[in-house]
């Protein structure tokens, strides 16, 4: 039987981001063209190491063909070359594909480049009506729902069903900014206390400011390349274990389940794959636009029962030294979140853990790790399960 | 600045002309007799395609909702309550609340339509607490 599984077939072999935060002046495709210098020179090759190409389009400088136009920004001929768009889960299921590009032979060395510029690159107002674009035009967005408010009707109704309440919200944001405090590249850094959170406006109820994710500007990139040729690289290659994806619908008035998402799903193929569980978890970067998706991903994942993720939460495990460190960077609440790029400041910041080069917020020996994106409201997902060695 | 208004199209025009009349209309499958929301060209559950618009109840219980407490854009008054409401005939609809204090709404209170003007042409349906 052919063994038709990535595991261990790819691995990351370069990683940077650029400076993250707020960047007036600088377009996101000249940010795309930062990261990828960066990763290429972390990767320690040049332009010509590459032949595949994959980035995503920015909200706030829109191209019919961006990968294309990156591509030619670099002067650089990609054999394998594609622009892709699924929100937040963008991330992740680019790497996916990029893997089965490697694994197919269509690739040997793919670039994945991604930035944006939503702090900067749009008003407020801009931002705001693209995003809540994500509703059905004909029967959501009528009614005025805000993308906060879209995400505030999962965690109602989490809060109805298994008592959640808003300070179990908060202690995500908290863990997250503790985080954050240790990352001299994140954007939010001083430290935040539930009241602190909770005592916040109210954007949408439950979630008050301080449960939202920040706007940004900011691009990362990474080389991906064969288990095979990735010992030819100077660091420690981190290979692709395991990854899953779950699809379940893209309007949350036709989600499957409110409380339950494809996450499930995404994970238990990722798991597989890997022949690990949660348990084998050393640290896990979860996509975290709200704090309620963070609780959702915990019970979907596996860290918990369903229904106990704001006990587990509360418990201050996913803190700094807590039991599964969740976002060591600081995630999209308070490293950054600059759109569709978001997750790949969770999978550059997985690669430095990995290789213990993570500095003063190291998860000490870290083995492995789960990273899960999501995009839509909880619509689609793709877990990674990455690690130091294949076994 | 105006209400994000609804864009037309042939298969939803039954709908949007029947909450014009005070009806809320749902798809109903001639084949499985199951009702859907949104309309499709298809049924959602056995993917029969002849579907016949039929009137509904009007009744619904609230699964889910929220304050918005900032509006989307300067039409929208906040606070508002968009809701996700199940109607009594099965299928899910997101809506708005109208007519109530933000405060008194919880999860699992009933329901029922009504019709909100938005336009010379476009009435949004909408629910009242019972």
């Amino acid at each position: 039987m052919t063994d038709t599984s990535l595991k261990g077939k790819v691995a990351i072999v370069g990683a940077a981001d650029t400076e993250v935060g707020i960047l007036p002046g600088i377009t996101p495709m000249e940010l795309c063209v930062e990261a990828a210098l960066a990763a290429l020179a972390d990767a320690g090759i040049n332009k010509d190491g590459i032949d595949g190409l994959v980035t995503c389009n920015a909200m706030a400088q829109p191209l019919m063909y961006h990968a294309e136009a990156f591509a030619e920004y670099l002067q650089i001929f990609p054999r394998y070359c594609i622009n892709v768009g699924a929100g937040g889960g963008t991330t992740f299921s680019i790497l996916h594909h990029a893997a089965s590009a490697i694994a197919t032979g269509m690739a040997d060395t793919i670039l994945i480049v991604m930035a944006d510029s939503l702090r900067s690159g749009l008003s407020r107002e801009q931002a705001m009506l693209i995003q809540s674009s994500t509703g059905h035009p004909q029967f959501e967005q009528p009614y005025g729902p805000t993308v906060p408010a879209y995400y505030a009707l999962i965690a109602q109704a989490h809060m109805a069903q298994f008592g959640t309440t808003a300070e179990q919200f908060a202690e995500i944001a908290v863990a997250a900014r503790a985080h954050a405090a240790l990352n001299p590249a994140a954007q939010k850094r001083d430290p935040i206390t539930v009241a602190d959170v909770v005592n916040s406006r109210l954007i949408a109820d439950p979630l008050h400011l301080l449960d939202c994710s920040l706007v940004s500007d900011g691009g990362s990139a990474i080389i991906m390349t064969s288990a095979e040729r990735a010992a030819d690289f100077p660091h420690q290659p981190v290979y692709l274990l395991g990854v899953g994806e779950g699809h379940s619908h893209e309007h949350i008035s036709q989600a499957r389940d409110l409380t339950t998402s494809a996450a499930r799903e995404a994970g238990e193929r990722a798991y597989k794959m890997a022949g690990l569980g949660a348990n084998d978890m050393d640290f896990a970067q979860l996509y975290d636009c709200f704090t309620p998706t963070v609780l959702v991903e915990l019970e979907d994942l596996g860290f918990c029962a369903k229904g106990e993720g704001g006990e587990f939460a509360a418990s201050g495990a996913l803190r700094p030294g807590g039991a599964l460190p969740v976002n060591t960077h600081g995630g999209l609440l308070s490293h950054c979140h600059p759109g569709n790029p978001g997750s790949m400041f969770a999978l550059t910041e997985s690669v430095w853990q990995l290789r213990h080069t993570a500095g003063e917020r190291q998860v000490a020996d870290a083995q492995h790790a789960l990273v899960h994106a999501q995009g839509g409201i909880m619509s689609s997902h793709t877990t990674l399960i990455l690690g130091r060695e294949v076994h | 600045m105006n209400k994000t208004l609804p864009p037309m199209s042939d298969l939803a025009e039954p709908y949007f002309a029947g909450a014009r009349d005070g009806q809320l209309r749902l798809q109903q499958c001639r084949g499985c007799q199951q009702y859907q929301f949104y309309p499709r060209t298809i049924c959602s559950h056995c993917s029969g395609g002849e579907l016949d618009w039929t009137t509904a109840s009007g009744d619904g219980v609230i699964v889910s909702f929220t304050v918005v407490r900032r509006a989307v854009s300067e039409a929208y008054d906040a606070p508002y309550v968009v809701a996700l409401i199940d109607l009594a005939e099965g299928p899910r609809m997101m809506s708005a609340l109208v007519d109530v204090d933000p405060e008194s709404v919880a999860i699992g209170q009933p329901v029922t339509v009504a019709f909100a003007e938005w336009s010379e042409t476009i009435s949004m349906p909408v629910f009242n607490l019972v």
